[in-house]
């Protein structure tokens, strides 16, 4: 036991110590002029890491330099299409997001740094997808969009960009307290038959080999997310099914309660990375 | 022991014994430091058979976490379990059959999956469906892949 984390541990310093390497010569830089935080301290109450890295970190030089370069990045796209649905009105209201919420790059610069959040009026945490859809059937009379890709991740694309390079700063007192904790319960919850939890290999085992693949820390500040692999857009939620269905575990659905308090707490292990507006991974 | 048993003998045993004895996912009998002494089936492990249910990404997918030199030609060794270079220097037969069946025995903690084990778990998958599954669940491996992974696993002697 003390011999795998004490090799996990010599592994990652490797592995980052060889994106330090890089960090001298190229970090996150977009566009040559926005610079991004990709490692930070870990936020106090995350106990079982010091430092957190964003998952671009993790990946290969080709997949980093595809997110460098809006022309280059596939999920500009996809902000292309969130901001055309903006300004489209829809549903019964006949109105857009843009006639309330106007121009996007003020309204809501630093909205997706803080969420998931706590809405009063609703009474519950929402998620930025929850918010969206929100919007949509109470304030447009439109029909609430599939959650995990698809418009719905293009709008939270859009939305997104706008905190480029904020730091993440998800609350986690307060109202949301009960919530947070349910999260993290399932974060350190070894599922299915192959009993894994998000921990075994996002916190014991980055900077680690999976067969072919090197994880990550499982952060969300990148999201949503390009993947090259299926050439799609995923928000958080979206890539959560896949990881739970990865363990041979019945997964939570998409649009539960449950994914609503780990997507909390996931996001709130990042705070201190930078939104990334859209970022690549493969 | 059973694995010097000619050949012969042993076929005969297994249409015996193939129903008869094998031990059951429940009824494993792990020491107290894990190990297991009684082959699970009886029958000779097959070390060839052995590699290939290791290999094989439904069944061992052990590749996924090690690495072994002498099967360097299998693509993507993971690092997330140690290197298995010497492993049978290391431990002997039962305690392999251990590590292989029911590894939580030998380490409480570890990541790596219990391979011969069908119920008890959360939230049970049906395969990689992300539907649920009805325990008992079919074992990651069966108890003759068991044995022919031991089998493979002792001839890594350095
Ligand atoms: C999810 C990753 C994972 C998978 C898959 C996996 N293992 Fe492991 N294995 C580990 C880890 C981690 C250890 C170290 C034990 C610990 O956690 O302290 C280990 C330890 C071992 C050991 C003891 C090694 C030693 O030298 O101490 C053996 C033998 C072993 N595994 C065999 C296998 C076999 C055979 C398979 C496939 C049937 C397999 N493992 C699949 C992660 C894995
Ligand atoms: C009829 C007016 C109206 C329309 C149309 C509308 N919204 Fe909203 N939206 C609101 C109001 C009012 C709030 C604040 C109340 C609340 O938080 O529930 C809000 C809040 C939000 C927030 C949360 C902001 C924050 O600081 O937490 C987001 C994100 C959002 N809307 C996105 C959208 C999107 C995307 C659309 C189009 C699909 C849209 N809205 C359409 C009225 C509207
Ligand atoms: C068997 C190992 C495994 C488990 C268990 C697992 N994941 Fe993952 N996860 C991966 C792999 C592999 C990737 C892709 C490479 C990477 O970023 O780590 C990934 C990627 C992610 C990403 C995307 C990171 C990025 O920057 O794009 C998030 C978020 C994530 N996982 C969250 C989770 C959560 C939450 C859980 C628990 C419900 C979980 N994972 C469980 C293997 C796992």
């Amino acid at each position: 036991m003390t011999k795998t984390v004490l090799k996990g541990a010599i592994t990652s310093v490797a592995i980052l110590a060889g994106a330090g390497m890089a960090l001298a010569e190229g970090n996150l830089v977009i566009n040559g002029d926005l610079e991004l935080t990709t490692e930070a301290p870990a936020p106090s109450h995350i106990e079982g890491l010091t430092t957190v890295y964003s998952g671009w970190v993790f990946r290969d030089s080709f997949t980093q330099a595809m997110e460098m370069d809006d022309f280059d990045n596939p999920g500009m796209l996809f902000v292309d299409a969130g901001e055309d649905m903006w300004n489209e009105p829809a549903g019964t209201s006949g109105k857009a997001c843009a006639d309330c919420h106007g121009d996007a790059s003020e309204s809501m610069a630093g909205v997706r740094a803080v969420y998931p959040k706590w809405n009063e009026a609703a009474g519950e945490v929402r998620t930025l997808e929850m918010q969206i859809n929100a919007c949509r059937t109470e304030n447009q009379g439109a029909e609430a969009l599939k959650y995990g890709k698809g418009d719905i991740v293009s709008l939270e694309a859009y939305i997104s960009m706008q905190s480029r390079g904020m730091p993440m700063n998800v609350a986690i007192d307060g109202p949301v307290a009960d919530v947070w904790a349910q999260g993290k319960q399932m974060y350190y919850t070894r599922t299915g038959q192959l009993e894994l939890s998000c921990a075994s290999c996002h916190e014991e085992n980055y900077g680690n080999l999976i067969r072919a693949e090197t994880l990550s820390q499982g952060q969300t500040n990148g999201f949503p997310v390009y993947r090259i692999k299926d050439s799609v857009l995923t928000s958080a939620a979206g890539r959560f099914v896949g990881c739970v269905r990865d363990t041979k575990a019945e997964t939570y659905k998409i649009d539960s309660s449950d994914f609503v308090a780990l997507e909390l707490y996931v996001a709130s292990r990042g705070n201190g990375l930078s939104v990334e507006g859209v970022s690549v991974r493969n | 022991m059973k694995r010097i048993i000619p050949i012969t003998v042993g076929v005969a045993l297994v249409a015996t014994l193939a129903v008869a004895a094998e031990v059951s996912p429940e009824n494993v009998a792990f020491d107290e430091y894990g190990a297991v002494s009684e082959s699970l089936t009886g029958v000779a492990g097959d070390a060839a058979a052995g590699l290939k249910a290791m290999e094989t990404k439904s069944q061992g997918n052990c590749f996924a976490c090690h690495q072994i030199s002498a099967a360097a030609d299998i693509p993507f060794h993971g690092s997330v379990g140690p290197s298995l270079d010497g492993v049978a220097s290391r431990w002997d037969e039962t305690q392999l059959r251990g590590i292989v069946a029911g590894v939580k025995n030998t380490f409480p903690d570890t990541v790596m999956p219990s391979f011969y084990k069908s119920s008890g778990f959360i939230r049970p998958g049906d395969g990689f469906t992300g539907k649920a599954g009805t325990e008992p669940l079919p074992t990651l491996l069966t108890a003759q892949q068991v044995e022919d992974i031991v089998a493979y696993l002792l001839t890594l002697t350095e």
